[in-house]
């Protein structure tokens, strides 16, 4: 499947806002009470990449004028939930945190509602591409799982980067919390890997119906240029370095940011290794993201 | 609304015969023709005299090579458009109801005033039934020419799809594969007309016909056929008929 840049950026940086926002969420039953500029940073960085993302998801759509339609079929397409929980979210979200930080007031209800919110949103981000069973690759329950988790994780990661910048120190369970989803995430990601490997739900076979003639191959094209289903689902750059970029995406977004972490609890220069271990994490899931959709492949390629 | 009717009053699509089909890409001509002038948006074409064409097209014609185990390998050009599919995973993706798929034929249609372009439809479908359009940016899909179909302002013959109507080879049918008694239904069950991907559980409405077997080769046969002489002139009937069968008789 062709990786469009403005949804791999959509998909990174919402996830890890929305985690931020979540984790906020918790903050009533935590270290909760008193505002303070870490607070507002959270906030801020949170609603930014949240709402960031989202914009930037409607670039590649050929009529973002009309998007405000995505929100009126939620009966059927997750597209749809997903834009209809988002909002939901960062208006909960908005509320929750305008009483905390102006009035000093940290709702649980709210800080609940906005966490609950904010993970069905990334659930039905990953959703979207769990329903098309027209790509194998996709059609897991682990893929929202995985989004789910990995979001958690960033969100967690991005916190006590902010957590650090203010207080100047990580904190011992923050960081161990940190450690434990970046590990989870990722161990959950590389199982949904083993499991691209299957023989594929459809072939030339079952597509042409001849399967019972014999083994069937592709003799001409329809065309002879390209056309925008090769363009858009027969992108196919990544399978020859699927298992290079893997371990690039595992190194950059797991091992150097659980070491990093592990260097910024007794060491003096936390910040510098917090911040090395958020960019290098971010860096990760952007590698991860492109192969998600770059490794795919669709059925309608037995036809080509 | 991109919930899918339970049941649709007709079924209306089309039977593609790969054993008729000679893959001459006159459907995918005049289908380009209607469809580009009538319901929606025109198919674009980008860059169609330079050195990378491409356009949009709602129906076009592939070909394969089928090799079986212990035969010649054998040709089929397969036309391939929207199936109309029962259980249609395009609509039911679309976020703004843009895609739907008519209770009263079935006929799955795109209302691309309300397409914002998602591409999502796309992707549900694995048939690559759909193609986003260069120009206009909204989704293209064959309408099984639904400006055809019940228009009076054409002659009646004319009332079928455009590729139908065109197809040199009569290889495109096209009526009701819901009703057990219409000309289709009957040649689907006459030819055991089957499903594309059964197992993506789209249910499509769309039916192929199977290539006929291949006659034996002449290996099978006592000894070679003279084809050559086959193609001598003969006279029928008459008084040179009469001659030259006279003369055959002499040895």
């Amino acid at each position: 499947m062709h990786p469009a840049y403005s949804v791999i950026f959509f998909t990174v940086s919402s996830g890890a806002g929305l985690g931020l926002l979540a984790f906020m969420g918790l903050g009533p039953f935590t270290f909760g009470g008193e505002t303070s500029d870490m607070i507002w940073a959270a906030f801020i960085l949170g609603f930014a990449m949240a709402v960031g993302g989202l914009i930037s998801s409607t670039f590649h759509l050929g009529h973002p004028e009309r998007a405000w339609r995505a929100m009126t079929q939620w009966r059927s397409s997750w597209l749809s939930r997903e834009g209809v929980i988002a909002v939901a979210a960062l208006i909960v979200a908005a509320i929750f945190a305008a009483l905390w930080l102006l009035l000093d007031l940290s709702s649980a209800l709210l800080g609940i509602v906005t966490t609950i919110l904010a993970m069905l949103t990334v659930w039905a981000t990953g959703m979207i591409y769990a329903q098309i069973k027209a790509v194998d690759l996709w059609h897991r329950w682990l893929t929202p799982v995985c989004y789910l988790l990995f979001s958690l994780a960033g969100g967690i990661t991005l916190f006590i980067f902010i957590h650090a910048v203010f207080t100047g120190k990580a904190g011992y369970e923050l960081s161990s919390m940190a450690m434990v989803m970046l590990l989870v995430a990722w161990a959950v990601k590389m199982f949904w890997w083993m499991g691209a490997d299957r023989a594929p739900t459809s072939t030339p076979e079952s597509a042409t119906g001849l399967g019972h003639l014999g083994k069937v191959r592709l003799l001409e094209k329809p065309h002879t240029g390209s056309n925008y289903l090769q363009r858009e689902m027969g992108f196919q750059i990544a399978r020859k370095h699927a298992r290079k970029l893997r371990l690039i995406a595992l190194v950059l977004g797991a091992v150097a940011p659980i070491l990093l972490i592990l260097l910024a609890i007794p060491a003096p220069l936390d910040v510098l290794w917090l911040g090395l271990a958020v960019i290098s994490h971010l860096a990760g899931m952007l590698v991860e993201r492109w192969l998600f959709f770059a490794e795919a492949r669709h059925a309608v390629m037995n036809y080509y | 609304m991109t919930q899918l009717p339970e049941t649709t009053e007709r079924k209306l699509g089309l039977v593609i015969d790969l054993d008729t089909c000679v893959g001459c890409h006159a459907c995918v001509i005049s289908c380009k023709e209607w469809n580009t002038g009538g319901y929606g948006a025109p198919l674009a074409d980008t860059d169609a005299y330079g050195s990378d064409p491409s356009g949009t097209f709602l129906n076009r014609v592939h070909t394969f090579e089928v090799k079986p185990a212990d035969k010649p390998a054998m040709v089929t050009h397969f036309p391939k458009s929207c199936l109309h599919c029962e259980d249609a995973p395009c609509v039911t993706v679309c976020p703004t109801g843009a895609s739907f798929k008519r209770s009263e034929d079935g006929i799955v249609l795109v209302h691309e005033d309300h397409c914002i372009g998602c591409g999502l439809c796309a992707w549900a479908c694995p048939y690559g039934a759909r193609e986003m359009d260069a120009v206009e940016k909204v989704m293209k899909k064959c309408t099984l020419c639904v400006d055809r179909i019940y228009n009076e302002n054409i002659p009646e013959e004319d009332r079928v799809p455009s590729c139908v109507r065109t197809c040199p080879a009569g290889a495109r049918h096209f009526g009701d594969i819901g009703d057990p008694d219409s000309d289709v239904s009957k040649l689907v069950a006459e030819r055991g007309g089957f499903d594309l991907m059964p197992e993506q559980g789209t249910k499509p409405v769309n039916k192929y016909l199977p290539p006929r077997p291949k006659q034996q080769m002449s290996d099978d046969l006592d000894e070679p056929v003279n084809l050559a002489a086959l193609a001598e002139p003969t006279a029928n009937g008459g008084f040179l008929g009469w001659l030259d069968n006279a003369l055959e008789r002499l040895g």
